[in-house]
């Protein structure tokens, strides 16, 4: 479904009405900042802490994007090699289905431990999160080419590769999508609480922890700010490639015949 | 069933990568601890079996985690702090406490959306772009201003773990009340049925199998609330405490227990909450 | 059309291009096993349209799919121009053509036509003209570039006729090819199968449920039962090659169709 400017109206009017009540809110009941700040000191902040800010975005978008890298391949990268055996498919599927409901993030004292303070430790944490969504999914999309589809390529005597790379690698191009888009949340959320765990004294999660220690709201605030934008952002860019990648899927499709 | 013979094999194979692991990083310290003892001339396999029995090893052996499992569990009384029961009940104390909270204002918050057109039109945006925001990243702000309103202890984790549960609660029931066919709608309308009767009679039942899919996914993000709570507030104690403090004092072996605490606690909400799920929905035929 | 390497068939004086003699094939379902097929014996001549008619679990789908090698019978035996059915599949030596178009959405149509020229190696420029020949051979010329879901359904069966027919195999098998499309497309569609078979001069195995469909299309009826999946009855048509639709006004046709629907009705059991 193509969105069109004028359904943007209502999300925008409720975005903005939510600001005002908590701007004039703030401002009229005289609410502390160590507790909640307006809207407008945020964006003072916002101006006046911009290199404090750049340098910890800079910071932790090494972990997301190291990590986000590298967990979404090596996941991609597994479902490949035991799409060869139904045996160790069965195997691994359950657990990693298990694994994706554990509290990932508490190995990050433990990647701390083995990668040291700096981004890496934090891309490792980014790594064992995104793994198992793209090898859960990429899995069921290597499975979702159709059984007619597949026949046509037996009836043309078409080797294992051919098949996987003519049929069954754009057939599973929607599902990877899906997992590139879960993950780009999961790298956020790991590489940001990694950074609560131990940190250079740069990064978002750690000035989230520090300065919620010294009571600067607002700051933390402008932080998060921050946080959101890039996260919104960075699902954005995939969105986006996601629909040149898989134009051709239903859900795209405004028109069928 | 037909998955055991895989699993167990794929497990045992795990078991057995671990422990190479294990002994491949941790050899370089335990070569150091030999010579720091005086100790010249030892075989490989002394220096492997000695490289799954350190006190801070790089890589824990599993048998090490049991162990220390069994001394923090069954060994210590429950009420002890040295004891994980302790922290365990009071992160799972957190997270019930959040998760029905969470719950519970997900689920309506989906029915309040589904009830009125204009909700809907203004928030859905919202609610799909929130998804993308890192949540967790307002925890420890909560947890501090809640301690202002002198709201302390197990309050402001519930709070957070409440908060990391809603959104995809309330993201999972709306799914499940549009998942209602066009047809089975049609046929309401055809009934003169009034709003709340189809959504009471269609549109909720439907939505049953999104409901404990919800559930399960709210109950992890529960715990994973409490347990960064607790990363940011650790002297209320709780398995995110142990986390940190593991952390600090280099007990490797303690950290990993917690983990392995913290992952069986959440492993055991989920498959409670699909275990009730796969029985609720073969009695409504979602199952066969 | 260009002609194709094939592997070494044996003499050309070869008739029967398929040979089926005491064809079982048993399936082991949870129920049981299913005898979807029992002794069948059949020649197939060069250049025939056969069609093979019947109710559900005839086994004329499974038959179809034993030729193409994507069965494995369990008795009896097979041979597809001279060679068991494995090596027919191996050298390509037939194009089929399924229920529904299977055009794979992420292509164009002419790369969907291209696609088993592609696994087959051809070069880049045989490639392009086979593919405008196809197109031309079907009438969707001018419709390379749009993609599967921008075409109707039967203009994408169409599509994947061609693509069966790229790479020049002797036989053509189908597997109830126009069944989802509506009375007037089928009509249509009909005319231009038998033009193409006229013009190609292949060999087509033809599964239908339409007794008419059949009987238009057709020089060998084969009608089969179920329980276990057997051939009732073989009709010869007759039909010269080239035969207008209102040919199914005529008596002979009509007689014919008759034969069809009592050897249907012969091997159909209303037990159940």
């Amino acid at each position: 479904m193509k969105a069109k400017l004028v359904d943007l109206v209502p999300p925008l009017l409720f975005g903005l009405a939510v600001l005002a009540v908590w701007e004039l809110g703030v401002r009229a009941l005289g609410v502390p900042a160590i507790i909640l700040p307006a809207p407008s000191a945020i964006l003072l902040r916002f101006g006046s802490s911009t290199p404090t800010l750049a340098a910890d975005f800079l910071q932790t978008i090494r972990g997301v994007l190291g990590g986000y890298a590298v967990g979404s391949g090596a996941g991609l990268v597994v479902a490949i090699l035991i799409d060869r055996s139904p045996f160790l498919r069965r195997g691994l599927l359950p657990l990693g289905n298990f694994v994706s409901a554990l509290p990932i993030v508490g190995v990050a004292p433990i990647m701390v431990m083995w990668f040291g303070f700096d981004w890496q430790s934090k891309a490792a944490v980014v790594v064992v999160m995104t793994f198992f969504p793209m090898l859960v999914n990429a899995t069921a999309g290597l499975a979702a080419s159709g059984a007619m589809e597949r026949d046509l390529m037996k009836t043309y005597a078409a080797d294992y590769s051919q098949t996987l790379r003519m049929l069954r690698l754009p057939a599973a191009a929607p599902f990877v999508f899906n997992a590139l888009k879960i993950n780009t949340t999961l790298a956020m959320i790991g590489a940001i609480v990694a950074e609560f765990f131990g940190t250079p004294t740069v990064g978002m999660g750690f000035r989230i922890s520090t300065e919620v220690g010294h009571l600067s709201i607002d700051m933390v605030w402008a932080t998060i700010v921050v946080a959101a934008l890039t996260g919104s952002a960075f699902y954005a860019l995939v969105a986006l490639i996601e629909q040149r990648a898989t134009f051709w899927h239903a859900s795209y499709r405004s028109r069928e015949n | 069933m037909k998955n055991v013979l895989p699993v167990t094999t794929v497990l045992i194979a795990l078991l057995a990568l671990w422990y190479a692991a294990a002994a491949l990083m941790n050899a370089p310290l335990q070569t150091d601890a030999f010579a720091n003892a005086g100790k010249t001339s030892y075989s490989t396999g002394e220096l492997v079996v000695a490289s799954w029995g350190m006190e801070r090893p790089k890589l824990p052996a599993p048998h090490q985690i049991v162990a220390e499992l069994y001394k923090l569990t069954i060994a210590t009384p429950p009420t002890s702090k040295r004891g994980l029961i302790y922290h365990s009940i009071i992160t799972l104390e957190e997270t019930l406490i959040g998760f029905l909270f969470g719950a519970g204002f997900g689920v309506g918050l989906a029915v309040l959306i589904q009830s009125s057109p204009v909700l809907n039109r203004s928030m859905t945006p919202w609610i799909v772009a929130s998804q993308t925001v890192p949540i967790i990243a307002l925890a420890p702000m909560i947890v501090v201003i809640l301690n202002q309103f002198n709201v302390t202890g197990l309050a402001p984790k519930a709070v957070i773990a409440a908060y990391l549960s809603f959104f995809p609660i309330t993201v999972g029931m709306v799914k499940g009340f549009r998942s209602a066919e066009p047809l089975q709608l049609d046929l309401m309308r055809t009934y003169s049925a009034t709003r709340s009767q189809t959504f009471a009679k269609l549109r909720a039942p439907a939505s049953a199998p999104f409901f404990f899919a919800s559930m399960q996914i709210g109950a992890a993000a529960a715990l994973v609330g409490a347990v960064v709570a607790e990363v940011t507030k650790s002297e209320d104690g709780g398995l995110g405490a142990r986390l940190l403090a593991g952390s600090y004092y280099g007990q490797t072996v303690q950290i990993w227990a917690a983990l392995f605490a913290a992952a069986a606690l959440s492993a055991a909400l989920v498959g409670l909450i699909a275990l009730a799920g796969r029985l609720v929905l073969r009695r409504m035929a979602f199952v066969r | 059309m260009t002609q194709t390497p094939h592997a070494e068939t044996t003499i050309e004086a070869l008739h029967h291009v398929i040979e089926i003699a005491d064809l079982s094939l048993r399936f082991n379902t949870r129920d049981g096993p299913v005898q979807a097929l029992s002794n069948i014996d059949l020649k197939i001549e060069r250049g025939e349209f056969v069609s093979f008619i019947g109710p559900s679990g005839c086994g004329k789908t499974t038959l179809l799919r034993a030729i193409a090698d994507l069965e494995t019978p369990t008795g009896g035996t097979l041979s597809v121009n001279g060679m068991s059915p494995h090596e027919a599949r191996v050298n390509r030596a037939y194009g089929y053509v399924f229920q529904a178009p299977a055009l794979y959405p992420w292509r164009t149509v002419a790369a969907n036509i291209a696609l088993p020229l592609e696994i087959m190696g051809y070069p880049k420029f045989e490639r392009e003209q086979r593919v405008a020949e196809g197109l031309e051979l079907v009438n969707l010329s001018g419709f390379g570039k749009k993609y599967p879901w921008q075409l109707s359904g039967g203009m994408q069966q169409r599509a994947s006729i061609a693509r069966a027919l790229s790479f020049d195999p002797e036989l053509l098998l189908m597997d109830e090819p126009f069944g989802a499309l509506d009375e007037i497309v089928r009509d249509m569609l009909n005319q231009q199968l038998l033009r193409l078979w006229d013009k190609t001069r292949k060999t087509v195995l033809f599964v239908t449920h339409s007794i008419p469909e059949a009987v238009f299309l057709s020089t060998r009826i084969v009608v089969m039962s179920p329980r276990p999946g057997r051939i009732q009855d073989i009709i010869e048509t007759g039909f010269p090659r080239e035969r207008p639709l209102d040919i199914r006004e005529t008596a002979e046709f009509l007689e014919i169709a008759n034969r069809v629907r009592h050897g249907l009705r012969a091997g159909h059991s209303y037990d159940e």
